[in-house]
């Protein structure tokens, strides 16, 4: 039956899914930065530049947009100005960089930098009681990001 | 109409001037005078032991139609609060039959500069005190009241009336007087601890980056010399405790109590950064 074969497939996505992220994942204290990169994806899956487009401009999720303009996202009201333009970020640094960056700028430039790391531990005192533990992008949205990230090219 | 000409005119004589912007938001180069009479000092040389060379107020950072709410009482949404804050100075509450009024009389002369001078020592609590504190403690030893919980009641209306008995004066606190300068130290500590998932202390946005604009905030140096203050956008007259825990929030951080040692510690330290800037309350921000 039709029905059935697709239950069944469903079921077996799901199980490969949920394998997928329980293997491949790497945890935020996990993740090695050397020599200025983070050489592998954090989800093990390649990034979506459409969603990291979105990831970047979502107040809730990145928020890069706050101290990052990028003529790219016009359509965007306010970008910030705390941090550098992003228009050819993508010629001036590899994939492996921009992922090191965004998972934890503090590692990358200066414990001073105002960029907040979004896939690290490393955070202020009293994090709120929901958010403790929690990095403020997922493995899959940092990916996304960098993927986004990679197509801004001059 | 008077001081409208004049803001407008320092305006296009100092746009020319100082044109070379690095970025958008620098602070404007204005002068706030309210009602075309009080001149106020909303720029100065810092004091001794401050990082940055100059203070400046909010004002400066708001865009033209909210400056011009401030300089003109008449516009200024938060004079509403400032006259609720009146006629409660002269309403009697409490066991003891007082109003503020009865032992202070005429505010305009007997709270003339007082809250320029607060947070204050007070040596019963052993802990600075805030004009918020120090009207609950009136209340709670001279009227018979009970204190106002953080916000609520009269407190916001009260406090922005007896800061403005000090409008134009300079901010002054007596770091000498009790452990002042210990809890100086405690929140000049605090200023510069980043907490919360983003990481962010008082100093990264308000000494790094004041001038520049967040996404749509125009950063300033955080000074608090206008508080309570209308913030614009919660339609609402605003206290310097609601404010640093909004600020705590926004870095995703659990916020401390209003009125904690915390608290106080900060507001002691940022008071002190703001020193000689002129008492703005109640000042009109976005």
């Amino acid at each position: 039956m039709a029905f059935n074969t697709r239950t069944w497939l469903t079921a077996a996505a799901v199980v490969a899914a949920t394998t997928a992220v329980a293997y491949s994942e790497t945890a935020p204290g996990d993740v090695k930065i050397e020599d200025g990169v983070v050489s592998a994806s954090l989800s093990g899956q390649p990034g979506d530049a459409a969603a990291g487009r979105k990831t970047f401009a979502d107040r809730k999720l990145g928020n890069c947009l706050a101290c990052h303009a990028v003529s790219d996202q016009s359509e965007q009201l306010f970008h910030g100005e705390v941090g550098p333009e992003l228009d050819g970020v993508g010629d001036r640094w590899s994939p492996e960089e921009l992922r090191a960056i965004v998972v934890n700028s503090k590692a990358i430039f200066s414990d001073e930098t105002i960029m907040p790391g979004f896939y690290s531990l490393d955070v202020g005192i009293d994090v709120r009681k929901d958010l403790v533990g929690k990095t403020i992008l997922t493995a899959q949205q940092v990916e996304d990001v960098v993927a986004y990230l990679a197509t801004l090219k001059e | 109409m008077k001081k409208h000409y004049l803001v407008t005119a320092a305006a296009i004589a100092l746009a020319g001037a100082f044109s070379v912007a690095a970025h958008a938001g620098g602070p404007v180069d204005e002068q706030l005078v309210i009602d075309g009479e009080i001149e106020m000092t909303t720029r100065t040389e810092s004091v001794e032991g401050h990082p940055l060379d100059e203070v400046i107020s909010g004002w400066h950072y708001r865009t033209k139609e909210t400056r011009a709410l401030e300089a003109d009482t008449f516009e200024n949404p938060a004079m509403l609060y400032v006259e609720q804050g009146e006629e409660i100075w002269n309403t009697v509450e409490g066991t003891e039959g007082k109003s503020c009024a009865t032992c202070h009389g005429d505010a305009s002369e007997s709270m003339a500069g007082v809250g320029a001078h607060y947070p204050k020592w007070d040596a019963d609590a052993g802990r600075p005190i805030n004009v918020e504190l120090q009207i609950n403690k009136c209340r709670e030893e001279n009227m018979g009241a009970e204190p106002y919980a953080f916000d609520k009641g009269g407190q916001k209306p009260l406090t922005a009336f007896i800061k403005h008995q000090s409008l134009g004066e300079p901010v002054a606190m007596d770091l000498s007087e009790g452990e002042m300068q210990n809890w100086w130290e405690k929140g000049e500590e605090l200023y510069y601890t980043r907490t919360g998932q983003l990481n962010l202390s008082c100093a990264t946005c308000h000494e790094n980056y004041n001038g520049y604009y967040i996404r749509a905030d125009h950063l300033s140096q955080g000074n608090v010399n206008g508080f309570p203050t209308y913030r614009l956008k919660q339609a609402s007259l605003v206290s310097v405790h609601n404010r640093f825990r909004g600020c705590i929030r926004d870095t995703r951080a659990e916020m401390p109590a209003a009125f904690s040692d915390e608290l106080m510690a900060l507001e002691v330290y940022v008071t002190w950064r703001g020193s000689n800037l002129s008492v703005e309350t109640p000042a009109v921000r976005q």
